[in-house]
């Protein structure tokens, strides 16, 4: 392994790239094709490799890192099998804008296109879910596309890379320089707002009644929180939080009103239909959060501002589009708006903020208790009390995702991390195991559904031989808890195919206590704070507690698929009457 | 009108065909035609797609095209500022009796034979879209037996070039985690 003449093989290339890229945590598995580079890793200082149990893992955990550090995370598999099985969390990551960087073997540039033992064309798998992917055959192209692909993943608008690397490329001769620039012609995002948006966008805001900042995981990823608490200070103006951004404005701020869409809270649902300025920043009028398009927010412009130029106008049309990373847009706006203030001019905003105020007082989030039985909602509540807002949470998809997302109450940005636009189940172990190697002096806390964690929890084996003390609390309710909620109102309760009997089989502290964890269980409201205290009080290992919660608890407040956010219940057969003449 | 020519500077790699086609595919956009050769730039090619917009913006097209890493500039060539072209080469049945109406056509639409046996004549033929279909009117009644077209090309009248203002690259300093 000597380097002495200068020459190096192309996998010792590969990971001092990675180590000059700022790789610290790598997760993956070995296999033939990605061998090479893993005797080179084997020697590595600068970088610990994470023995994952299966590659989805891998890449959950280098989103996890990613989402709760904001560095790029890094995944490493073999080809074949191992490379498609990294396609989940690159769909996810992609649709999250999350950082990370995949490196997969691809067996020796001679063999590709000949359908070899475990080829399989990731590259071409992986173009549509990647911002930007590679093939490297040639060993001397290894430091520069590295150096490309951390670059790409982590300016402009984030997202995950493939860099896909031959074999024969591994094992070849080279010599190493790390590029000290790049150069991509074809990619130069636009940070820096243009003044005169800035302008249009502060005449809207004055000019405006019924304002409401929308706030997207734009806002999350680009770090923008402190200057999004000084627009909405300065100006007075209600915030909502998608799914995507909760935390990024404190849930305490009496200006916060929740999070929007098809289970958003009624303030928040309420507030941007009726609005007259919708200030969108680093949001994408998803369908979950607007509903039936046509009648979202009927009489609301939109200041539209999103690092990505293809997501203003995408959904909705924008009277102010803002290209620009969402800190620089902010600062500007508070900038601009703060000099008007000076010169006397401010928004109107009492008789609204007023309205909003009652809106949110009327109709808070809620759930009903059945006597005896363990609510989730309860559980998401205690844990959030007892755990605080300085943990990390990390949810899975479902019912307990959109509790988790309402009643844990979040009061800083990056603590909050799951799968919004993919909705992948499975994704909370091993990402809140990324999140714990990444912010080590974090409690970490994976919430999870007794569905989704059947799907990825043999990462606990991860968590507990390479001493990352996760903590997890399966929301166990024994079904596909949200097919079942949607069984139960549009399917006239015919249950087909979503009773888990997860509350039989499998016995989730034993399952907790064969990977080395520790293993609670709790049954009855009575038991939930010493539970959660005592899985607070073990710091060594992992710790699973199986939350047998109430099966037919169902979340609300809930927009039905496809219909107008107009016509959101707060309960089941519930509508909220909005009294608009008060306006 | 809902067709539009976009030209499309893009780097000349491997994979670049097949991102800029299954964008298309992904995201429900038609191709009309599409055409890709080599430019003045050896490091850059140039696509010349015929898209079909019915029921979303063209912007969104092109919003989603320069998302890609690899396409550098895209330019919308309107119909009466550019030159657009095809080519076209067409077998025709001709024998003694019809091959002198058959070479009237060619000559009338300023075609060229390109080869000649008993009862064909194989015509090259370029012009614009309806050119060559006016062209290809004309000699159906004597029976095409077979028929290739290539995508159109086009590229914009007056002086200017498109690619003058956009090759010159630009390098984005790249930080080390690793004194050395």
């Amino acid at each position: 392994m000597s380097e002495q003449d200068g020459t190096l093989t192309g996998a010792q290339s590969l990971i001092r790239s990675l180590e000059h890229a700022g790789a610290d945590n790598i997760f993956g598995i070995p296999g033939g094709a990605i061998l090479p580079a893993y005797d080179p890793l084997y020697d590595s200082t600068r970088i610990r490799h994470i023995l994952v149990r299966h590659e989805q893992g891998a890449g959950h955990a280098a989103q996890g890192y990613a989402a709760a550090t904001g560095r790029v995370g890094v995944c490493m598999a073999t080809s074949g099998p191992g490379a498609t099985n990294l396609v989940t969390p690159i769909a996810d990551a992609y649709m999250d804008s999350v950082p990370i960087v995949a490196v997969t073997g691809q067996v020796s540039a001679s063999a590709i296109g000949t359908d070899a033992f475990q080829e399989a064309d990731i590259r071409g798998i992986t173009m549509p879910i990647t911002k930007h992917n590679f093939l490297v055959t040639d060993a001397r192209d290894i430091p520069r596309t590295v150096a490309e692909a951390f670059h790409i993943a982590s300016t402009g608008r984030p997202g995950p890379v493939l860099v896909d690397v031959a074999k024969s490329a591994l094992q070849a001769t080279t010599t190493f320089e790390w590029p000290s620039e790049v150069v991509l012609q074809g990619y130069r995002p636009i940070t820096r707002p243009h003044n005169k948006q800035i302008r249009e966008a502060v005449k809207l805001i004055l000019e405006a009644k019924r304002p409401v900042l929308y706030v997207g995981g734009g806002v999350i990823r680009s770090g923008a929180s402190p200057e999004l608490r000084q627009l909405a200070e300065l100006t007075g103006m209600p915030v909502v939080t998608t799914l995507m951004a909760r935390g990024a404005f404190p849930d305490s701020h009496p200006q916060h009103l929740g999070m929007p869409g098809m289970h958003g809270t009624v303030a928040a649902v309420g507030g941007l239909q009726r609005s007259d300025l919708i200030i969108s920043l680093g949001a994408r009028f998803d369908d979950r959060v607007t509903g039936n398009l046509d009648s979202f927010a009927p009489g609301a412009l939109v200041i539209h501002a999103d690092i990505d130029p293809a997501e203003i106008g995408k959904n909705r049309h924008a009277d102010v589009p803002i290209v620009g990373d969402c800190k620089e847009v902010i600062a500007e706006l508070v900038a601009l708006l703060r000099t008007e203030a000076e010169a006397g001019h401010h928004g109107d905003y009492e008789a609204w903020v007023d309205y909003l105020a009652g809106l949110k007082k009327q109709y808070p989030l809620g759930y009903d208790d059945h006597a005896g039985a363990l609510a989730p909602q309860y559980v998401m509540q205690r844990l959030g009390h007892i755990v605080g807002p300085e943990a990390i949470y990390v949810a899975g998809v479902g019912q307990h995702q959109m509790w988790a997302a309402h009643f844990v109450g979040y009061e800083n940005p990056n603590t909050w991390i799951n799968s919004g636009g993919l909705g992948t189940m499975g994704f909370s172990v091993p990402a809140a195991m990324g999140a714990k190697v990444g912010r080590p002096e974090a409690t970490v806390w994976s919430i999870d559904g007794d569905g989704c964690f059947q799907m990825t929890n043999q990462e606990l084996a991860t968590c507990a031989i390479n001493d990352i003390p996760i903590k997890v609390a399966v929301i166990n309710n024994e079904s596909l808890g949200m097919v079942r909620q949607w069984q139960t109102l549009f399917y006239n309760e015919r249950y087909s195919n979503t009773d888990l009997h997860s509350k039989r089989i499998p016995d989730f502290v034993k399952l907790a206590e064969a990977y080395g964890c520790v293993g609670l269980s709790c049954e009855t409201p009575d038991q939930v704070d010493a539970t959660i205290e005592k899985a607070m009080e073990i710091n060594d290992v992992p710790v699973v507690i199986d939350f047998r919660v109430f099966r037919d608890a169902m979340v609300w407040p809930m927009v039905a698929a496809g219909t107008s956010n107009d016509d959101i219940k707060y309960a089941r057969g519930l509508a909220p009457k909005f009294d608009d003449d008060d306006l | 009108m809902s067709k539009h020519t976009l030209s499309v500077l893009v780097e000349d790699k491997p994979g670049v065909l097949a991102r800029v086609a299954s964008l298309f595919s992904r995201r429900g956009y038609n191709i009309d035609s599409l055409a890709v050769g080599p430019t003045e730039s050896p490091a850059v090619s140039r696509m010349t797609i015929v898209v079909d917009v019915e029921g979303f913006p063209l912007e969104q097209v092109t919003k989603q095209l320069n998302k890609l890493v690899e396409v550098i500039k895209i330019v919308e060539l309107e119909d009466a500022q550019a030159v657009n072209r095809e080519l076209l080469l067409v077998k025709v049945k001709a024998d003694v009796a019809t091959r002198g109406q058959v070479l009237d056509a060619v000559q009338l639409f300023r075609a060229k034979v390109v080869d000649v046996s008993p009862d064909a004549l194989t015509i090259e033929a370029t012009g614009n879209a309806g050119k060559l279909g006016d062209f290809l009117a004309i000699l159906e009644p004597f029976g095409i037996r077979e028929l290739v077209q290539s995508g159109m090309v086009a590229i914009g009248r007056g002086p200017r070039s498109i690619s003058e203002r956009t090759l010159k690259p630009v390098p984005v300093a790249v930080p080390s985690a690793v004194a050395d």
